[in-house]
């Protein structure tokens, strides 16, 4: 989240798309609440599927899965033709201005610089026009053909409130609710936030929707200001932190690129001068990645040896290494072994037959969880139980796997102790509430485990290839628990000389004096006056700071960055840094104090300290762009597929793309494309969620009495109208199927569904939960064994969320 | 002390269903797992083990769907028809407003069940005793509130004085009337001379499964007057007592039978 879950209270209008957070993020609803009560705020939900979240709103309207592009395109269409766009905001602090470079076009659905063979953009020609200095081309006036206003202006021309709701299947009159709402938020003195999830993301689109999502909220200036901001709602308590450590492939820690086997990348000089860019916060890049590799290698990383850049191990720039990709090697047989912590893919992964198959052909599994799940026991008999006999689904009986398989029991979140980044990047520690069950252990102590005992395997070996791990710093104590703060200070960073944790990322060296495991969260621990040290994430101050009412609650836990609880909030002020947004006065984060020549305020400024307002810079708050504003247009580097998000239909779609002749993100990897499913025998959408009484592939709640009496079994809901039409009862066990396969279910048929008119047509969706396995109290049918691999074109997130199927009585 | 109760807001709750699992957690309430029926609200009713239940009803109007969700349990009624029909005194009321039972007294006679409006004590086969909400009075007792309200992440479920909630609720009724909720209403404010748990809805009580004009049955008032006088001297003629006491029970039931069999449950598709 670019602010936190407290200040939703500050809102004025909430558009929830692609979330059900009423059931996924309950507390959420608490502060939204407050925030109708006290401020009069509207809550609109947009959804296929009227939920508990569509049940408290003001507004629901509904859509097919997967067409949010031209559900907010036709907004951004709205805001630009009825000039309801936050003038001032929009022009200094957005790249409304900026003129784009003539090479720049887009016909047909293809942006300029596409290579269809390699199924790529070069995308250098998404750049700006520069001056001779080189610095961009701005029109302040936005009235520049080739300014990206104008350009945007011209792009969304074709999502116009008729053809928008003719592809989303939302009703008029529920849309132009919706656009008059929520676009009224653009005024000064209004601010809304978008709050999303999976159902964002998971689409071959799923990067783009975020970003139509970012161009809205820029230009209505609802970002970095109370109540407003681009919100993820994060699926798991520490998803934040682990997405922060580098869980995902293609980075390493602090959301630096991942090296690669290139020349770009061929020692630490090269790989600096790549990833640098050459304005904008990130110029510090050396100085993380230095810090970095000092806290993992320590003495052996020293200016001569490049810091051990070398250690570093490159990935394969010709491959992908994400779910999908590592799950179609294994099943190959190009992956020895598979190590499995807080994950559960057989019924998580997407094509989970597919992957359920690919374990088998491993040499080993590790399976690290509190109960043995339905990943630690796929070689079971009851794994391949399948409701009916599917030639392209795989029939495998225990006999016929030779996985070796391990199981280590996992303490629970209540019998460990440390800390874990909440959606609103709040790092906070947790204390242990009882003893670990049995033998089960930590993850921290399993991890130190591992790691001390492969490094004793190398420890007298000469050869230069295991000096990583060799040399590896693992100093976290000596006893049998390792200790967390001593964790905690190699994520914070400390001076090589001292010891002393490093005070704030602004303090670390390219130099080999500082390390740090994780720039952003560099200020999380410091030395208080007695030398002990602070943990700040154990800060526990119940008292609101702002003046305002605000509910910074800043001495509560820490936010990274630098306990920042609303960032760019630069964009709280006016561009001259002491004037509110008219109207606006009490949701002023910080200002220009002239006398003392700094930003003060109640939240810490998320901005250049000292740099004045009139400075050159001064009106740049998204620091961490190059160039400093917030960009409604992606220049060459941001995006895979395009400058400006356009509408593709899901990769499986009853209906052509009415917006150009590009059926599909032309940028996606399609790895099985004979399991694409067409709507002549599967004509409905099919699409996958989570109940409030579950969490995530339900290994830990299905394994809990009351919440497996809460949502005992499997079910898919479904509208009255096609229960009708198929012949099925409520209550009744039905098929659901697909190209990838088949599962057994109860029918929920619902009001809440309903059939929808896209293109003149009528096409039903239906939803299921993804919850259930073969394990725990609550059984039933891994609704992922329907789902496709294939994922968006920027991040590979797998397309749970719209798909094709069929449905009969069982 | 005063009276003490629960207020839900009804346009609050999002039937997280968290009140459900805290009232098992304090309670030690074992899991009663059924099978998925096509509907969120897993059980009918109340039950034995299960004092609480988030009721889930679906409509439609030209406005679209419409899901409305009500918290189920004991209402701790001003005059409880329970309190009055148990034959061995085993249920009362205490000073705060809480009806209890002494677990000691209750031979399960199931006489509550029956004259209970609102359908919510349930017999207990395994210990031959009648279990309901006993809005956590030890708690209270001890400085608490209840575990349900304690739970609750949206706000929907307060606990305090009586009088204090009904002041809350009027000012938030009189909101909702004027914010899209013409029917919004209190309810427990003077149904059956006032109930201990309190009601914001947003539409009328039937739509939320609650009786408009709860009544207690006439059969109740029998044997409140009549019958129960006389019980002392019943006791002796054991055989009669017994045979009086099937028959009043079949009978009772059966009429309940009647009368649920008009009612419509709008959980039902």
């Amino acid at each position: 989240m670019t602010n936190h879950v407290i200040d939703l209270k500050n809102t004025d209008c909430a558009l929830i798309i692609g979330s059900n957070a009423a059931e996924n993020h309950p507390i959420t609803m608490k502060w939204l609440t407050k925030a109708r009560e006290e401020r009069g705020a509207k809550i609109i939900h947009v959804d296929p599927r009227f939920t508990r979240t569509s049940a408290v709103a003001d507004i629901y309207a509904p859509l097919r899965s997967g067409t949010d592009i031209p559900f907010i395109g036709g907004m951004i269409k709205y805001v630009l033709d009825n000039e309801l766009y936050h003038r001032d905001y929009v022009a200094y602090y957005t790249n409304a201005s900026f003129l784009v470079a003539e090479g720049y076009d887009f016909h047909d659905g293809l942006f300029s610089g596409y290579d269809p063979e390699k199924r790529q953009y070069d995308s250098s020609s998404w750049d700006y026009q520069k001056d001779a200095a080189g610095n961009p081309i701005r029109d302040m006036t936005l009235q520049h053909p080739r300014c990206v206003l104008q350009l945007m202006k011209k792009h969304y021309e074709r999502y116009d409130i008729d053809t928008v709701c003719k592809v989303t299947g939302c009703p008029k009159d529920k849309y132009m609710e919706v656009l008059k709402t929520y676009c009224a938020t653009g005024a000064p003195n209004k601010v809304g936030t978008i709050m999303y999830a999976m159902g964002t993301t998971q689409h071959t689109v799923g990067s783009q929707n975020v970003r139509a999502y970012a161009i809205l909220q820029l230009l209505l200036g609802n970002v970095g200001r109370p109540g407003g901001g681009v919100n993820a709602l994060r699926g798991e308590n520490n998803v934040q932190g682990a997405t922060d450590m580098a869980l995902l492939f293609h980075i390493i820690p602090g959301y630096i690129n991942s090296p690669m086997n290139t020349a770009a990348h061929k020692d630490l000089q090269a790989f600096l001068a790549t990833e640098t860019p050459s304005s904008g916060f990130k110029v510090n890049t050396p100085k993380w990645v230095v810090s970095l590799l000092k806290a993992w290698w320590g003495d052996s990383a020293t200016r001569d040896n490049d810091f051990a850049y070398h250690y570093l191990p490159k990935r394969d720039a010709s491959k992908n290494y994400s779910h999908i990709a590592m799950f179609e090697a294994m099943y190959e047989g190009k992956v020895d072994g598979l190590f499995i912590m807080g994950s559960n893919p057989v019924v998580g992964g997407p094509n989970a037959n597919k992957e359920q198959a690919a374990m088998s052909k491993l040499k080993w599994l590790v399976s690290v969880d509190l109960w043995l799940n339905e990943s630690a026991e796929f070689w079971s008999y009851k794994a391949w139980e399948r409701p009916v006999k599917n030639p392209n689904v795989p029939q495998l009986k225990p006999t016929d796997i030779e996985t070796e398989v391990f199981f280590l029991p996992a303490a629970g979140v209540y019998e460990k102790e440390g800390t874990a980044s909440n959606t609103g990047r709040w790092m906070q520690y947790r204390w242990k509430g009882a003893e670990p069950v049995g033998e089960s252990k930590p993850d921290l102590w399993i991890i130190d485990q591992i790691a001390k005992r492969v490094k004793k395997l190398y420890e007298n070996s000469t050869l230069p290839q295991d000096e990583p791990i060799k040399n590896l710093t693992w100093g976290y104590g000596h006893g049998d628990e390792p200790e967390v703060e001593l964790v905690g200070l190699e994520i914070n960073g400390y001076y090589v000389d001292s010891g002393k944790p490093v005070e704030s990322f602004a303090n670390l060296r390219d130099d080999g004096s500082t390390t740090s495991g994780c720039w952003v969260y560099c200020g999380c621990m410091t030395t208080k006056p007695n030398g002990e040290l602070d943990y700040k994430p154990k800060w526990r101050d119940n008292t609101d700071n702002s003046k305002t009412g605000l509910g910074l609650y800043s001495n509560w836990a820490w936010a990274w960055p630098l306990n920042r609880r609303i960032v760019y909030n630069r964009c709280s002020v006016q561009p001259d840094g002491v004037t509110p947004w008219p109207g606006d006065e009490d949701r002023v984060l910080i200002k220009w104090d002239p006398i003392a020549g700094a930003w003060v305020g109640d939240d810490v400024c998320d901005f250049n300290k000292t740099l004045a307002p009139d400075a050159p810079g001064g009106t740049n708050p998204f620091i961490m762009k190059p160039d400093g504003v917030g960009g409604l247009f992606a220049t060459t580097t941001g995006m895979k597929d395009g400058p400006f998000p356009e509408h593709y239909e899901p990769w499986e779609s009853p209906f052509k793309n009415v917006f150009s002749s590009q059926q599909n993100n032309p940028c996606i990897k399609i790895w099985e494309p004979d399991k694409q499913g067409t709507s002549d025998k599967y004509p409905i959408i099919g699409t996958t969620y989570r109940v409030v009484e579950h969490w995530q592939t339900g290994a830990l709640t299905r394994n809990l009495p009351w919440l497996a009496e809460l949502m005992p079994n499997m079910f898919v809901e479904m509208s009255e109208e096609l229960a009708r039409l198929k012949g099925i009862k409520n209550g009744q066990k039905v098929i659901v199927s697909t190209t990838r396969g088949d599962i057994e279910a109860v029918a929920c048929v619902t009001k809440r569904i309903k059939p929808m008119v896209v293109n003149g047509k009528e096409v039903h969706q239906i939803g299921m939960v993804w919850h259930f396995g073969f394990k725990g109290y609550a059984v039933g049918d891994p609704a992922n064994r329907l789902t496709p691999h294939v994922g968006d074109a920027n991040t590979m997130i797998p397309e749970y969320k719209a798909w094709l199927c069929d449905v009969r009585r069982a | 002390m005063a009276k003490m109760g629960n207020l839900y807001d009804a346009t609050k709750c999002t039937a997280c269903r968290g009140c459900q699992v805290a009232c098992k957690n304090w309670n030690q309430l074992p899991a009663v797992i059924e099978p998925f029926k096509g509907n969120y609200q897993t059980h009918e009713s109340t039950n034995a083990n299960t004092f609480t239940i988030v009721k889930f009803f679906e409509y439609d109007d030209v406005y679209g769907p419409k899901w409305y969700f009500c918290k189920h349990q004991c209402m701790h009624c001003e005059y409880p028809a329970c309190v009055d029909v148990c034959p061995r005194k085993a249920l009362y009321k205490n000073e705060w407003g809480a009806v209890l039972k002494d677990y000691q007294k209750c031979v399960g006679c199931q006489y509550c069940v029956y004259a209970c409006p609102f359908e919510i004590p349930k017999y207990h086969k395994e210990s031959d005793m009648v279990t309901k909400c006993t809005l956590c009075a030890e708690r209270v007792e001890a400085g608490g509130i209840p575990a349900c309200a304690k739970t609750c992440p949206t706000g929907a479920l307060q606990f305090g004085e009586r009088q204090e909630l009904l002041a809350i609720a009027r000012e938030r009724v009189k909101y909702l009337r004027a914010n899209g909720f013409p029917n919004a209403t209190i309810y427990g404010e003077h149904e059956l001379g006032g109930l201990n748990k309190l009601y914001i809805l947003g539409d009328v009580p039937e739509k939320y499964g609650l009786p408009s004009e709860p009544k207690v049955s006439s059969i109740t008032t029998f044997w409140q007057n009549i019958v129960q006088p006389w019980f002392g001297l019943l006791i002796p003629l054991a055989l009669a007592g017994s045979a009086a006491s099937f028959f009043t029970t079949r009978f009772l039931k059966a009429r309940r039978e009647q009368q649920e069999g008009g009612a419509t449950h709008g959980t039902h598709n």
